[in-house]
């Protein structure tokens, strides 16, 4: 007899909290509208804001005249954890003085191998690199991800003093 | 009834052999790349075995070629999910053999981020442990708030999951202004979410039914294999670290160390939950009182540890991270040992399977939270 009662009360209760469970299911299909918060990610690509913090990318802001930040100190290599950032130098001719200076020739990123820990953006004495917001960089092959940060025939600004 | 009566004495004298079963590598329960050689015997499992490393990618040693603010980042790596508190574990050590003062702002800041860390990890925890046990809903509902707490990581950050925000001396940028809105929103959020967990999972006969009286660890068995976090908790082992050793900012507030006596399944279950609420007041008690000043303590550009061994442990979401650095008076230590705790809740599945069936294991694994790059680094 108890067995009986037992096993009814069993079934009663599993549809009880069966219930309870489907009011949740169920509050939030009728109000799908306010509660809903999935994104259609390709589809909102051109509306989709990323946080100005967020780290997407190292990047080197160039202005109008094609000129950064960057003297090529090399802080951001040595802070770099995992070699990603390759600093190639050059020595060019002072036009005034006619004495050899070192310069940037190009600086070398991989971001195949990049973390995106955000230390040499820290190191920068200069504040000539950041990180940009961009994340979409799906390639074949990872040679793909090796960028050139210095635009070609770019200069170092002026008022940046080493 | 001749005929059954036949089949039941050829049953009996079969003899039966102990069989072995791989579970894992890949297999959807192991969350991650774990193999587990079971011993069956039917259904019943005689022995387990985990096989670990096959992710293994020698954290460790690279430490060993990095420098202190390097390695802080190589850490986010280990327990995904603990991320923060995982950096800070690094920081704290390398601040308390330096002597360094944190900022009043960077410690109470380290203890907000840490606690939205563990919600966020429980959030995923719990919503994972739904979808082992076949109920999918609960996952969908667990990344829901847990996207909250990524999106106030990412303003204030810069990344979701590794955010590699901790530096020896404090924190690296200020808090975002958004910060302390985002937040508020979130616990007024969250307050009225969790009960729908109860409803969903907690209370369900099914649910219940899989998990109480499942896999019991004996208080015991919890302090001899090093258990710790809510795993041993739930055994009735006091071992929380911000309370038995406060850091950061865990000596000013006001919180329950969630102790159970069952040791089961739905006691492991349980303490996380409750813990969900715990953590939710610790950032409630802290978001109106950060305090104004600096954020990172000025430190020198190469930091150099003073000859000597040093410990820090910390309470992660899933127990006791301890950190081991043996400095040779370099910039970067001479060996680096970190205590996971996942590697010790991991090996107590031997203890706790034995005798459940097959299918309970998975609902075993699931409670004892296991995050196989933190066992293998
Ligand atoms: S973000 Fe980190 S890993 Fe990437 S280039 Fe900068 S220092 Fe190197
Ligand atoms: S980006 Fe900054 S740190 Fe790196 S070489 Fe240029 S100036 Fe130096």
């Amino acid at each position: 007899m108890n067995a009986i009662v037992r096993y009814f009360a069993g079934i009663f209760k599993g549809l009880k909290t069966l219930a309870t469970g489907m009011k949740v299911t169920g509050y939030y299909f009728s109000h799908a509208r306010k509660e809903i918060i999935t994104q259609q990610y390709p589809e909102n690509r051109d509306t989709l804001q990323m946080f100005e913090r967020f780290r997407g990318i190292v990047t080197m802001p160039h202005d109008e005249n094609n000129e950064h930040r960057c003297t090529g100190c090399s802080a951001c290599e040595v802070a770099c954890p995992n070699g990603s950032i390759e600093i190639l130098w050059q020595r060019l001719e002072d036009p005034e003085t006619g004495k050899k200076k070192k310069t940037i020739d190009k600086f070398v990123y991989h971001y195949s191998m990049c973390t995106l820990c955000n230390l040499c953006i820290l190191a920068c004495p200069t504040d000539a690199i950041k990180m940009d917001q961009t994340f979409e960089y799906a390639v074949y092959d990872r040679k793909e991800l090796t960028f050139i940060l210095n635009k070609p025939g770019s200069k170092v600004r002026a008022d940046v003093k080493e | 009834m001749e005929l059954v009566k036949q089949q039941r004495d050829t049953a009996s004298d079969l003899k039966t052999q102990e069989y072995f079963v791989n579970m894992g590598p890949q297999h959807p329960s192991t969350h991650g790349v774990l193999r587990l050689v079971l011993g069956l015997d039917g259904e019943i499992i005689t022995k387990v075995e985990p096989h670990i490393g096959y992710i293994h990618r020698s954290i460790e040693k690279m430490c060993e070629h990095d420098n202190y603010r390097q390695i802080v980042h190589l850490t986010d790596r280990m327990d995904y999910l603990s991320a923060h508190i995982n950096n800070e574990a690094v920081c704290l050590a390398v601040e308390n053999a330096l002597e360094i003062e944190v900022p009043e702002r960077a410690r109470v800041i380290r203890t907000i981020f840490a606690e939205l860390t563990r919600l966020a990890s429980h959030q995923l925890w719990w919503g994972v442990m739904g979808m082992d046990l076949g109920a999918l809903t609960a996952f969908l509902y667990g990344f829901r708030d847990r996207e909250m707490i990524n999106d106030i990581f990412e303003e204030t950050c810069g990344a979701r999951l590794t955010m590699n925000y901790n530096v020896p001396g404090g924190v690296m940028f200020d808090l975002h202004p958004n910060f302390h809105k985002r937040v508020k929103e979130f616990i007024a959020h969250f307050k009225t979410k969790l009960p729908e967990y109860d409803d969903l999972l907690s209370n369900n006969v099914i649910f219940r039914q899989r998990t109480e009286g499942v896999g019991i660890l004996s208080k015991e068995d919890a302090i001899s294999y090093g258990v710790t976090g809510p795993t041993a908790r739930a055994s009735g082992v006091s071992c929380d670290v911000r309370k038995l050793h406060p850091y950061s900012a865990y000596d000013r507030v006001d919180f329950k160390e969630i102790l159970m006596e069952e040791g089961d399944s739905f006691a492991r279950y349980k303490a996380r939950v409750l813990e969900m609420w715990e953590s939710l007041s610790i950032v409630e008690q802290l978001i109106d009182n950060i305090p104004e000043g600096d954020f990172q303590a000025p430190t020198k550009a190469v930091i150099k540890l003073p000859k000597g061994e040093y410990y820090q442990r910390v309470e992660t979401a899933r127990g006791e991270l301890g950190v081991y650095i043996v400095s040779d008076g370099g910039k970067s230590p001479y060996r680096l040992k970190f205590r996971s705790p996942g590697f010790s809740n991991l090996f107590v599945l031997e203890k706790l399977a034995v005798g459940s069936k097959i299918a309970d294991l998975v609902a075993i694994m699931s409670t004892i939270d296991i995050v196989v790059p933190d066992i293998d680094r």
